[in-house]
């Protein structure tokens, strides 16, 4: 099962509970929300997009099947945006 | 970087009081020996990797993400790479200020694999003679370029940073046209500071007024609307924070000592002796800086050019008073508006 990657050019720190981003390669700037943060935070580069969801569902009140669909969109969506991408390696 | 974003996240960092820009100099020791420089570059017992580290663990505890790695000249530290690979492993966002000359096509690549985002690079001339006479180093220049090529094959974001003074006052055409010719952005600065020591000496070496003047009507270089008559203050003015300096920057020295900003070298801590938080959140002088707003200071409120002057806490501070003018800063205010009404005249 393919693990979700952070880049290795990425800058984050938790700001007021939002997780900024910021890419070295082209200086584009994300701001996460704070479900966004939390999958942010779960997609250590050991974790699949079915661990993140399960992370998601211990940490708030929501079914599996919901947390996985959103937990997919958005890590699509950074996958798209260049953020992370799926390894079938998990990282160091 | 989207503006818009960029200002919610400094938003939040003024609502929590995060430090989330610092300025960290990891040497005053350099290579060259600039003649508006404002360091001493002795070292006087510059912190040891284990010191920065345990600093940069503290700046990531405290929320920093925006980190300048500057000197002196960085590069002359042994433990350069370690200190950048270190700060990447904690997610900053690194910038470094250099003069390049030590950068070869080996150590560009590493400062590209470590996810530096930019390199901001002092110029001073696109001309040889020029440059090199103002960093005593000759040659200076040509290895500066040869460095910048290095970066730029990499891929890397660089910025040419031109201050200007009497000695370089016209050449900033030329450098900006350097800049392009390297694929680099440029930026220019014609502020000179007092010495650290406070030793005013350098100030002489600023731009001569007509060509600041010159300056500032150039529309090219510094956009449309840089000249005007000074729009009227209002209370969001009066009641706004001078700079971020203590708000949500702040500058370290190589020793430690705790600074609001470079330029603004009031000593608000050390860390050697105390930790970052402590002094970020409780430092006497860090919350003096903090209480301050436009409406205390001693004769800017009145100043027709407050709303769009570009005061310096700093250079007030060197000067005598941190709530009193920055006369360096009063000069340009009451020149870009001289220069609007020349403009004007001609017309």
């Amino acid at each position: 099962m393919s693990v979700v990657v952070p880049g290795d050019k990425l800058a984050a720190r938790k700001v007021g509970g939002e997780m900024v981003i910021l890419s070295a390669e082209d200086s584009s700037l994300f701001l996460l929300n704070e479900v966004g943060t939390a999958i942010w935070e779960a997609a250590d580069g050991r974790r699949s997009i079915q661990a993140i969801a399960d992370a998601l569902c211990a940490e708030y009140d929501v079914d599996r099947a919901t947390a996985l669909a959103d937990v997919t969109e958005f890590i699509e969506a950074l996958a798209a945006a260049g953020i992370v991408s799926l390894s079938d390696e998990a990282a160091v | 970087m989207t503006a818009s974003l960029m200002d919610r996240v400094r938003d939040r960092a003024v609502a929590e009081r995060i430090p989330i820009a610092v300025h960290f100099d990891l040497t005053y020791r350099c290579n060259e020996r600039c003649v508006h420089c404002y360091l001493d570059h002795e070292d006087h017992g510059e912190m040891t990797t284990a010191e920065v580290k345990d600093v940069l663990d503290q700046l990531a505890a405290e929320g920093t993400l925006f980190l300048v790695f500057s000197g002196g000249e960085l590069l002359l530290r042994k433990d350069f790479f370690e200190l950048i690979g270190y700060a990447r492993q904690l997610q900053f966002d690194i910038k470094i200020k250099t003069n390049a000359m030590l950068i070869t096509q080996s150590c560009a690549e590493r400062i590209r694999d470590l996810g530096v985002r930019q390199i901001q690079i002092s110029v001073y001339s696109h001309r040889p003679e020029v440059h090199d006479a103002i960093t005593k180093v000759r040659g200076s220049l040509e290895r500066t370029i040869k460095a910048i090529r290095f970066l730029r094959t990499c891929g890397l974001k660089v910025t040419v940073a031109n201050v200007l003074m009497r000695q370089n006052a016209s050449d900033y055409h030329g450098v900006r046209a350097l800049a392009t010719e390297l694929g680099a952005e440029y930026t220019l600065d014609p502020t000179i500071t007092p010495k650290m020591n406070g030793d005013t000496s350098i100030v002489a070496l600023r731009m001569p007024e007509p060509q600041l003047v010159r300056l500032f009507k150039d529309s090219e270089i510094v956009g449309e609307g840089f000249c005007g008559v000074p729009a009227a203050a209002d209370a969001e003015t009066l009641d706004g924070v001078p700079c971020s300096a203590g708000h949500i920057a702040c500058y370290i020295t190589p020793y430690g000592d705790v600074y609001p900003c470079v330029q603004f070298p009031l000593p608000s801590g050390n860390l050697r002796q105390q930790r970052f938080t402590d002094v970020w959140r409780h430092s006497a002088q860090l919350n003096e800086v903090r209480s301050i707003r436009v409406r205390d200071l001693t004769t800017c409120p009145s100043c027709t050019h407050v709303a769009s002057c570009t005061r310096c806490p700093g250079l007030a501070y060197m000067e005598g008073n941190m709530r009193g003018p920055s006369s360096a800063d009063c000069d340009k205010s009451k020149l870009r508006a001289g220069a609007a009404g020349a403009e004007g005249a001609s017309l």
